[in-house]
């Protein structure tokens, strides 16, 4: 028999670019990022449950220049899901579905990150620890 | 009175009766991984460093031991949920979905296994 072709629903390409199919389309990039951030952490814990010279070499990665932007951008990305994560288990509940608390929320999830990965790294460099 | 074809049921199309389970198991993960991902963060960033003896005396103290535990575990069973659902939206050949599917669940076992190992290392050794 042959395939007939589907009707299909129209592409995304269609649609206007807005911040909520943005902020979307980023909850799932930043899950993926934090999914490689589980097996980094994975990676330091058996380093640290090795001898120190295992520990060291793990430190050295880290303290690396590429090592710095990851755990950044790890940081961006866990304040940003977790925010955006908390938007979303409202709607669960069934709150927050107004156009202007949607937009509300949003622009809350992304500064609310932005701010938080800032406090955090400022935090670091104001205690020395960078 | 089921709605759906016989060929459609033969070909195994339609409902898995696991989706609810799944979209549950997202939500719950996601709750409980507030407080344990805050008290990770907030507890890395109080120490006084994180060199070798620092961090593992930290662990090898019974409640963060207990809740890095918990964390590796609950963080594991999320991300394989959720990642999850990413192969199964973009990978629509049986075989590579299957394949991905499958290599999704044994990288998450492995990796949250060696990652509780650690943990287990660090509380009871010395």
């Amino acid at each position: 028999m042959p395939a007939r072709a589907r009707p299909l629903s129209p592409h995304v390409g269609i649609y206007r670019w807005q911040i909520g199919n943005t902020l979307s389309i980023l909850h799932r990039f930043t899950g993926i990022f934090l999914a490689l951030g589980f097996v980094a952490l994975s990676y330091w814990l058996v380093a640290l449950a090795g001898d120190s010279s295992a520990y060291a070499s793990a430190s050295r990665l880290f303290a690396s220049p590429l090592g710095w932007l990851a755990l950044l951008g790890w940081t961006f990305a866990f304040f940003y899901h977790l925010l955006n994560g908390i938007r979303h288990l409202f709607w669960d509940a069934g709150y927050g579905f107004e156009r202007d608390a949607r937009r509300t929320s949003a622009w809350l999830a992304v500064g609310g990150a932005f701010l938080l990965t800032l406090g955090v790294w400022g935090l670091l460099w104001h205690f020395g620890r960078l | 009175m089921s709605l759906r074809s016989p060929l459609g049921r033969a070909r195994g199309l339609g409902s898995a009766k696991a989706g609810t389970a799944h979209w549950w198991g997202q939500r719950v993960s996601a709750v409980a991984l507030i407080p344990l991902c805050l008290w990770f963060v907030f507890s890395l960033l109080l120490l006084p460093n994180l060199d070798y003896d620092t961090a593992r005396a930290w662990l090898h103290w019974p409640v963060s031991g207990f809740l890095a535990m918990l964390l590796v575990a609950v963080v594991a069973h999320h991300s394989y949920l959720g990642t999850t659902v990413i192969v199964e939206d973009y990978v629509h050949d049986e075989g590579y979905k299957l394949l991905g599917l499958l290599s999704l669940k044994f990288l998450h076992v492995l990796v949250a296994g060696a990652a509780i190992f650690a943990i287990l290392r660090i509380a009871f050794g010395n």
